[in-house]
């Protein structure tokens, strides 16, 4: 601690932080652009500015940066003092003289940080009268929108994208009054994580394009603290609405997961909940019916019939719960392939009894290695691959504290680091977008990783079991990677069902079980397929297959179908005819689907965003997200739908059930796994000085006259019977506890970095702690044994290719597919193959291939790669009619080989 | 400009190139990114076409953005093109209060051109620039590697009859001053 005198008050600081973030943490109100919690500080806007002063005695001082100067014990600093005031009101008005006067038209007005710091400065009057700079603009793709004459050049942009997101396109051209931040030339920026340019950029260089189609000022949206459903990661969101459309995802920092920062999947998924696909209304074989013609159908078909339930991993732990309770335990079944059910619940099982803890993602960012097998994290887990990256980047050599170099200083630390890096291993099927930083990146198929994990683990504990006939050169490297692993003080493993192997999971179980027994502390981390696959495996269920043979043996005729395209879990052949077979296929979905189109009722669910709900995330970790507004639509949620069914029946549980409390008390009692769930909810009857907490900040404009259109007389607005949030902007004012932050704002700072304000210290957890319980521990006394069964080394067929899935950020999860801003980034369909087996069968790059898998042929335009095994092919998940959950699987090539050059290829490859 | 022109440095040029990258260790090659762009500029017409960044991107194994981030940073390098002599006159306070301002004057009324253009026969551009650190001998410009100094209207007449003459393209690489 220092003690530190800002305006001849003194007060007691920690050191090791820079004088800004110290004012900003003390309540000082001190402007500033370049520098971001996130990013450190490069010292490159100078609004910033404080005085300095040698001593007590020095009456002068001097102007220093302050987001630079490291505060020092007995350091004497003026914020508000007449020099200080002057100098940075005279920088905000040297950045206006060419920031044009567009607010009232710019999407950033109303949540712009410029505007807050210039307001801030006091600075009000343009003295400049001469012509601004302009520039022109790029087109960034669908989910950027450019505008450069609004830059007053701060770096910021350049300083994530390429920095800290890794990003090869966008860049700063020029100098002086000159500096264009841009691509090289129109087209999509290609990073994942290009969104968070909007939140990242203080002005409105960046903004969401997507937004901009259905434009809304931040204090006109009815916002609700909501968890990303687009990955297993459950980054937390803030969701807004207007005018029964969702019109925008900011980020919700926390601490422990997203931090700052989203993906462009999380960021732009969401329009789905405005697609023209919605199911907006019940319908009965294909008809639209009122509520009480279904309610009657369902009563009749549910009295006579006999009913089992599939769940689905997208669906709350309430709609599956609900559902569960509604069928019974023995008639209720998990939505999945039984393939990727064995995976999520092989991952549940080893992170709940073995020795070895799952970290969080921010943990994960402070690992000195990192080992990542099988998964090709930017596109299963982007933000997972976000924090791996920022692990590379650490420096942790000693040297910047040797030459007292501080972590924020950004540009310094950059400087001294060069090349420095902290070691991340891959193995995976093929390239990855974190190949860049990877000490060694291999590649080989889902056999072959987990041969490499196996050997891995067994070099670090003999105990471990290792692999047979491991040829020498991969022993080398497995060795390699053991020692760097070995030399971590908190390594993290990684893998997950990405590339559908639970030999690969095992692998990588055993790595860090053997590391763990060598008495380090390392972290297990497996990504998941869904939003809530933890949760519907915590949950549990029977076999998909299980529930195909019940209606094939006539144990059952009816089907309620929670929120699952069964479609993507089973092949078209066998779910087809599974549907065929019920004789009452009720369909539960927000979204029409090859399902809903085969249901003979389909009751209208809401998404997340008309939703209430519990996920549980990759880290098994169980977060709550909030209906941000209520439909007008005949829209409800899932598990009130079936609480509905429930009453209609006299169900003995379901009929006692009122609101998402009572459910998610059920829960708790009910499901061993998910004993403290309800700890999770806030009490609805839960309030901040007898206030609820607004939905919507109190500048909401237009509340009586917004539904003038249907009566002229205001209507009451509808009351949160779920939660203490109100659907108005009627409610306290004061901070509410983290899960339940709708929005950040406080007064005078109107943009997202009135986070700071929400926030213990500026880029340090929130003032109420985390958000969300985790349910999976480390067992201490675990009796996991290092797992055996080492699949045998890959050995191609000839006229076969081993295909395995591979993913798409875009594409692959099926909400986010449905998106219109997404979809102009989804790739088409290809096969991915190798340069070798291209030759083979005489292909060129998008030539097509026959492949006939399980004795369906199928056709598929192709895609060379360099690196992928011979013999391997990697087809992309949800881009291709294909039996993708089937995989991995041999496809028997119907496109005829080169017999020549194939037997050459052959050869040549034994004797190497 | 002949646009036609191949770009590909020639062989002793290439053999130059080659051991400045070897100045730096592997993986580095991107350090001698500055003299590159020198030698392509000279070689190539005395401005830097984005085929010609394409190319310096290639030999030095990165990617075209991160030459074009460098090359328009600098006002060095000319990312249009320029005349066959590049006249570049300073108007940094000590030659301005040394009557720079009638030197650029005197320059567009025989040339023919304003600041910033190119005379139609390709032959002379004109360019004002800040210090270069010749204020002793206010007013100054500099053509390529060399300095004309404490100038004056006749001064620069001759000087343009000179240039003019000598026909040869104005160039930074003299005496390989920019390695």
């Amino acid at each position: 601690m220092a003690t530190i005198i800002i305006d001849c008050k003194t007060y007691e600081v920690p050191l090791g932080k820079n004088v800004l973030e110290t004012c900003l943490n003390l309540g000082f109100d001190v402007p500033y652009f370049c520098w971001h919690p996130g990013l450190g500080s490069v010292g490159a806007c100078r609004q910033c500015a404080v005085k300095v002063f040698k001593d007590a005695d020095d009456k002068k001082g001097r102007l220093v940066m302050s987001c630079m100067e490291p505060v020092v014990h007995n350091q004497h600093l003026a914020v508000h003092d007449a020099d200080t005031i002057d100098f940075r009101k005279q920088v905000i008005e040297w950045l206006m003289t060419n920031h044009p006067h567009d607010c009232a038209v710019c999407d950033e007005g109303g949540s712009c940080h410029l505007q807050d710091m210039t307001v801030m400065t006091g600075h009000h009057e343009r003295r400049f009268t001469f012509n601004k700079r302009t520039y022109k603009n790029q087109d960034l793709g669908p989910f950027l929108n450019h505008e450069m004459n609004r830059c007053i050049q701060c770096y910021r942009c350049v300083r994530f994208y390429k920095d800290y997101a890794g990003g090869k396109d966008l860049d700063a051209y020029a100098s002086k009054n000159n500096v264009y931040f841009g691509r090289a030339e129109d087209g999509v920026l290609e990073n994942e994580f290009s969104g968070n340019l909007a939140e990242i950029c203080p002005t409105g260089v960046f903004t969401d394009k997507t937004l901009k189609e259905h434009y809304t000022r931040k204090w006109d949206l009815t916002m609700s603290p909501s968890i990303c459903q687009h990955c297993s990661v459950g980054c937390n969101t803030i969701a807004g609405e207007r005018y029964g459309a969702l019109r925008m995802i900011h980020n919700r920092f926390h601490e422990k997961i997203n931090g700052y920062f989203l993906c462009d999947r999380g960021r732009f998924g969401y329009e789905f909940v405005n697609a023209e696909n919605r199911i907006k209304q019940p319908s009965i074989n294909g008809d639209v019916v009122e509520r009480t013609e279904l309610e009657t159908r369902l009563e009749k078909i549910m009295k006579s019939a006999k009913v089992i339930g599939i769940g689905s991993p997208r669906a709350s732990l309430q709609s599956n719960f609900a559902l569960k309770t509604l069928v019974g335990e023995d008639n209720f079944y998990h939505g999945v392939s039984d393939h990727e059910h064995d995976l999520a619940e092989l991952a549940v099982r080893i992170l709940k009894d073995g020795p070895v803890r799952t970290p969080s993602t921010k943990e994960i960012e402070k690992s000195d290695a990192i080992f990542v097998l099988g998964e090709d994290l930017t596109n299963t887990a982007p933000i997972v691959a976000l924090a791996v990256r920022q692990a590379v980047r650490q420096d942790l050599s000693g040297e910047p504290e040797k030459i007292h170099i501080q972590g924020w200083q950004d540009a310094a630390r950059k400087n001294l680091q060069q090349q420095r890096k902290m070691p991340l291993y891959s193995a995976t099927i093929h390239e990855t977008k974190l190949d860049d930083i990877c000490t060694s990146a291999n590649y080989a198929t889902p056999e072959d990783i987990a041969r490499l994990g196996f050997a891995v683990a067994h070099c670090v504990d003999h105990n471990s079991p290792a692999p047979e006939h491991f040829p020498e050169a991969l022993q080398v490297r497995a060795r390699s990677i053991a020692n760097g692993l070995l030399a971590a003080k908190n390594p993290t493993i990684i893998s997950g069902a990405g590339c559908a192997s639970s030999a690969v999971m095992k692998a990588a179980a055993n790595v860090a079980i053997a590391l763990h027994k060598n008495g380090i502390v390392v972290g297990l981390t497996y990504t998941m397929l869904e939003c809530n696959s933890m949760g519907l495996t915590m949950i549990g269920g029977h076999r998909l297959s299980a529930a195909f043979n019940a209606v094939i043996n006539g144990h059952a005729d009816t089907l309620i179908l929670l929120e699952n395209d069964l479609f993507r879990h089973g092949s078209f052949a066998e779910v087809g005819d599974f549907l065929a077979r019920c004789k009452n296929v009720i369909v539960l979905d927000h979204t029409k689907s090859d399902s809903t189109d085969r249901a003979s009722v389909v009751i209208p669910a809401g998404t997340f965003a008309e939703s209430d709900g519990i996920i549980v995330n990759n880290e098994g970790r169980a977060q709550r997200f909030f209906q941000v507004y209520e439909s007008t639509e005949s829209i409800q949620e899932s598990w009130r739908w079936i609480i509905n069914i429930g009453k209609t029946l006299q169900h003995p549980k379901l009929q006692t059930w009122q609101n998402f409390e009572d459910i998610s008390k059920a829960m708790a009692s009910e499901e061993p796994m998910l004993q403290n769930i309800d700890e999770v909810n806030p009490a609805v009857d839960f309030r901040i000085v007898g206030q609820r907490i607004p939905r919507e900040p109190h500048r909401f404009s237009g509340r009586t006259s917004m539904h003038a259109h249907i009566q002229v007389s205001e209507q009451k607005p509808p009351t949160d019977d779920d939660s203490p949030l109100s659907y108005t902007m009627e409610g306290t004012r004061i901070q509410p506890p983290s899960a339940m932050i709708p929005f950040y704002w406080s007064p005078g700072w109107n943009s997202v970095q009135s986070v700071a304000k929400y926030q213990h210290e500026v880029g340090g957890s929130l003032k109420d702690g985390d958000s969300g319980i985790r349910l999976l521990e480390a067992n201490a006394a675990s009796s996991l044994v290092y797992f055996q069964g080492i699949p045998e080394a890959f050995v191609p067929l000839e006229h076969h290719l081993w295909i395995v899935p591979t993913y798409h950020i875009f594409g692959s999860e099926e909400m986010s597919a449905k998106s219109a801003s997404i979809q102009k980034r989804i790739p088409t369909p290809y096969l991915l193959i190798s340069a070798v087996d291209a030759n083979i069968y005489h292909l060129k790059e998008q030539d097509i291939i026959k492949v006939s898998i399980a004795n369906i042929s199928y056709s598929f335009p192709i895609k060379i790669n360099r690196n992928i095994p011979v013999g391997m092919a990697a087809l992309p998940y949800g881009l291709c009619d294909a039996p993708i959950n089937a995989l991995p699987e041999w496809g028997i090539v119907e496109t005829s080989p080169l017999t020549e050059l194939h037997d050459y290829v052959r050869k040549t490859k034994v004797q190497h | 400009m002949s646009e036609t022109k191949t770009i590909q440095f020639s062989e002793e040029t290439m053999a130059t190139v080659q051991r400045l990258i070897k100045r730096y260790p592997e993986g580095r090659q991107k350090s001698a990114l500055l003299p590159l762009l020198h030698i392509a500029q000279a070689e190539f017409d005395g401005w830097l076409s984005p085929a010609v960044m394409d190319y310096v991107a290639v030999i030095l194994s990165i990617k075209p953005i991160e030459v074009y981030e460098v090359a328009s940073f600098y006002t060095m390098y000319n990312l249009n093109p320029v005349g066959k002599c590049l006249i570049e006159v300073c108007q940094t306070g000590p030659c301005w209060s040394r009557g720079s301002d009638d030197i650029v004057e005197h320059f567009e009324k025989k040339l023919g051109i304003k600041v910033g253009e190119t005379t139609s026969d390709g032959q002379f551009t004109l360019k004002t620039v800040e210090c270069l650190g010749s204020c002793g001998t206010a007013p100054m410009l500099q053509c390529g590697g060399d300095f004309y100094e404490n100038l004056t209207n006749d001064k620069v007449d001759t000087l343009i009859e000179k240039l003019r003459a000598n026909g040869q393209r104005s160039t930074y690489m003299k005496d390989n001053r920019v390695m």
